[in-house]
């Protein structure tokens, strides 16, 4: 269980290598070639309004039987696979939320043969033109809007939360229209990471405010994203890497005055190891609930034969009745191990990207420091020009020479003024994610006791409706 | 060979093994016993090749008409203190843990042996619960009962038509169920072990959030650090609620489809020396039958010791056989109602654990 100290994210678990995305080269949209040869369509997401959930619903032509069960309505967090979807529960949670904009992904519709997520958010605020309402966005179009984001807003130190990985793999399944376990559960993660992706940008008070958020949020039609190409899971952390590459290669090292970002920043570096280490931890657990989900399901069904085969009438009753226990507990064990899954891999991978972004926030500001220190040395450079135009009597050539050095004078001036703003807003950013994280993490630990609880419960029931039937073997 | 019978002189129902000792590689029990008389207890200390010197014995009670009729209680596969894969594959759940089943079994081995009218009385068993001094440990001449001369046979006669119905309906039925209940203990321990394995999960997780605490007083780097500690604390309880499951599993039913599996394969022999005798006895009939003259004689009376033979079998084979039904289910009963016990507590005290922490993180200030 020791802790790789490279970059790259282990892979989810269930599907293949991040490393496989990257596979397809050029700007091609993800999955788009596939289309064209695929019969049935695929999924969309459906974001509805009413706090951070997100529920993933087939389109019932699509769907035979497996699968977990649909909702077609917004419902509880994506913790609990038994959707119940009771509005006053929204309502009460709604009021908890202390969001103004409350998004939700929901339902995976088939739009033609196009995937479309669908976005459905309510919201308070004065900002956007109606209070509630829900708009289809394809997943290229997240990724398009996180390439926006990143390119404006990180040069300011913003921590822009990373959208969820590229997959091949689990795509082209889904738009086969397969109808296997696997390819449920990867819709349901890729609907609950975009939730989660959206709740992150909009609690951001800034990126709120991004004129291209509202357009994602608003509008009927984008245009479309094209090069998300360079936005897939390893290539989002190839980004980063090469720029803390290209910090680390600079001449000049840093003259870092302020001690709190260096020693944040190894903060942020440990902290991600620690994570890591969790999260081998956790999927361990998760593969483990699978397996007991799978040995239960064999094992329900020998004691079936078995209690077909007993002569004793009320011991072949007891024993079906095992059987049938035994059945619900792989039920049981089917919702542990997404309660597990999604209520802290899922949110340990999130936070690992999130460690990302925030170093590469550090090494904005060490590059716009870079930058006012070049500055400085060509402004210096330009006035040693100036001086020895001055001795060598070039009165022509001198004019240009104080035009340049005004110039560089200006810039000097901006850069100074720019790395003091980024290093203000990444103080501020990695203040709000400290909160974040705290909030995030303990709203999850209560998801999942709660979850445990709820499910224990269920546990004693049964073992108390099946004890009668075994005292009544004689 | 023994032609002595004796009674016991110690009680049958609570015969004990209370330890277990290893001596390298071996394994000896420390069994104790009874007296009838009331004054007192034999303590014995006995390998596992002392428990087959005393199965050995009961089997070569060959003077006892109808004793191939008997049902005999199984002994589990010999385990050693370092058993190697293939034996503990064999050994399944007998095998897990420090042998606290395991002692059961021989336990339960030695309890049946003593209440069972016909093998109680062999002096084997008296001189193996009271003899200070470890019985002889010479192997016992294989008979009948070798089982590496029976695998072969049994192709041939196992489907061998009966002449009694009540006798094959048993033996069919015996065939199926010997094979369902060895399946559903195999695939039971599958569960018992991913149990286990998800507790040990746990407490990894448990382990690894301690390593995330981080020092300082910023307001929110403890509350994270809190919430880890506290998240650790919940691990912590899930891994002992996995672990009682597993353990509760493991000691009631998994030891009950151990036995029971055990159970049918000893009457699956049991019927199969009576369908040898039978088919003995039919080839005697014939031979009889057939036989010339001047070997008529001889002929005659080998057909009347083999139905002598036959019919002693017969009749303690169906006592037997009512014996064994009604104490399986006996025995099933037991064990449903201990294992659904259980579990049922383990989960009302998990769910109330799980209650208070769940309400000592709400109340804590967000």
């Amino acid at each position: 269980m020791a802790a790789s100290s490279d970059r790259i994210p282990p892979p989810f678990p269930d599907t293949e290598e991040p490393g496989v995305c990257d596979m397809a080269d050029g700007d091609r949209d993800e999955g788009e070639d596939i289309f064209v040869i695929c019969v049935y369509g695929s999924f969309a997401f459906f974001i509805v309004g009413g706090g951070a959930r997100v529920t993933s619903v087939r389109k019932k032509e699509l769907s035979t039987s497996s699968g977990p069960p649909p909702s077609s309505s917004v419902t509880q967090s994506p913790a609990a696979m038994q959707p119940s979807s009771s509005l006053q529960q929204l309502e009460e949670e709604e009021d908890e939320d202390i969001f103004d904009v409350d998004v939700a992904v929901t339902n995976p519709e088939k739009i033609g043969y196009v995937l479309c997520p669908c976005i459905c958010f309510q919201t308070s605020l004065a900002m956007f033109r109606s209070k509630a309402f829900s708009v289809r966005r394809r997943y290229s179009d997240f990724l398009g809007l996180y390439e926006k984001l990143s390119v404006k807003q990180s040069l300011q130190g913003c921590i822009i939360p990373p959208p969820p990985e590229k997959s091949v793999v689990g795509m082209t399944k889904v738009k086969v229209g397969m109808d296997d376990p696997s390819s449920v559960e990867f819709v349901e993660r890729r609907r609950a990471a975009l939730e989660r992706y959206l709740q992150r940008v909009v609690s951001h008070p800034s990126l709120l405010q991004d004129p291209d958020v509202r357009d994602f949020l608003e509008r009927d039609e984008l245009p479309r994203a094209v090069s998300t190409q360079a936005l897939s899971g390893a290539g989002f952390l190839k980004m980063i890497n090469k720029a803390s590459d290209a910090v680390n290669k600079m001449t000049i090292k840093m003259n870092e005055s302020d001690t709190w970002f260096e020693d944040k920043f190894q903060e942020v570096e440990n902290e991600e190891q620690q994570l890591r280490k969790l999260q081998v931890v956790v999927d361990s657990l998760v593969s483990h609930r699978k397996e007991l989900c799978g040995s239960t399901a064999v094992f329900a069904k020998s004691m079936a034969m078995l209690g077909n085969s007993e002569d004793n009438t009320a011991l072949s009753r007891a024993l079906s009745q095992l059987a049938e226990v035994e059945d619900k507990m792989e039920q049981l064990h089917q919702e542990q191990a997404a309660s597990d899954f999604f209520i802290f891999a899922e949110l340990l991978a999130d936070y690992i990207r999130l460690l990302g972004a925030m170093r590469g926030c550090f090494d904005q500001r060490v590059r716009a420091w870079q930058r006012w220190q070049e500055a400085q040395s060509t402004l210096q450079k330009k006035r040693e020009v100036e001086a020895k135009l001055l001795w060598a009597n070039k009165p022509e050539k001198l004019q240009q020479a104080k035009d340049e050095i005004t110039e560089w004078e200006s810039r000097v001036t901006q850069y100074e003024r720019d790395f003091d703003r980024i290093g203000m807003t990444v103080r501020k950013e990695v203040l709000r994610f400290e909160k974040e994280k705290a909030k995030d993490f303990k709203g999850q630990i209560v998801k999942y006791l709660d979850a445990m609880l709820q499910s224990q419960q269920r546990l004693v029931k049964f073992w108390e409706a099946f004890l009668p039937e075994a005292k009544a073997i004689a | 060979m023994m032609v002595m019978t004796s009674t016991l002189s110690v009680h049958g129902h609570n015969i004990k093994v209370t330890e277990v000792l290893k001596d390298g590689d071996t394994l000896t029990f420390l069994i104790v016993s009874q007296k009838l008389s009331g004054t007192g207890e034999h303590h014995v200390d006995r390998t596992y090749d002392d428990f087959e010197w005393l199965q050995q014995l009961l089997f070569s009670q060959e003077d006892e008409p109808g004793i191939q009729g008997v049902i005999f209680p199984s002994l589990p596969a010999k385990a050693s203190a370092n058993p190697s894969a293939k034996v503990m594959k064999q050994l399944g759940f007998l095998g897990l843990g420090e042998w606290q089943l395991y002692c059961k079994v021989l336990e339960r081995y030695l309890r049946q042996v003593a209440a069972h009218s016909i093998l109680s009385k062999n002096k084997a068993v008296e001189i193996f619960l009271t003899s200070s001094e470890p019985p002889g440990r010479q192997r016992a001449r294989k008979n009948l009962f070798n089982r590496l001369s029976q695998a072969v046979e049994e192709r041939r006669k196992e489907g061998y038509k009966d002449v009694d119905e009540f006798f094959q309906t048993e033996r069919n039925h015996n065939l199926v169920l010997t094979c369902y209940a060895k399946t559903a203990a195999e695939r039971f321990l599958d569960v018992v072990q991913s149990e286990q394995k998800i507790a040990v999960a746990c407490a990894h997780f448990s382990a690894s959030l301690h390593l995330c605490v981080e020092p300082g007083e910023d307001p929110d780097k403890q509350a994270f650090s809190k919430a880890c500690v506290q998240l650790s604390e919940v691990f912590d309880s899930i891994k002992k609620n996995m672990t009682s499951v597993a353990e509760n599993d493991m000691n009631t039913l998994g030891l009950g489809l151990d036995l029971e599996s055990r159970c049918q394969e000893a009457e699956k022999e049991m019927l199969f020396r009576r369908t040898c005798k039978l088919v003995e006895l039919e080839a005697a009939r014939r031979n009889a039958e057939k036989a010339k003259p001047l070997k008529k004689a001889a002929m005659e009376e080998a057909k009347k010791t083999a139905e002598i033979e036959f019919n002693d079998i017969c009749v303690v084979a169906k006592q037997e056989v009512h014996r064994f039904r009604a104490a399986r289910v006996k025995m099933l009963q037991h064990t449903l109602v201990q294992w659904c016990e259980k579990q049922l507590l383990t989960a009302k005290e998990s769910a109330d654990q799980f209650n208070q922490q769940l309400q000592a993180f709400r109340g804590i200030a967000p």
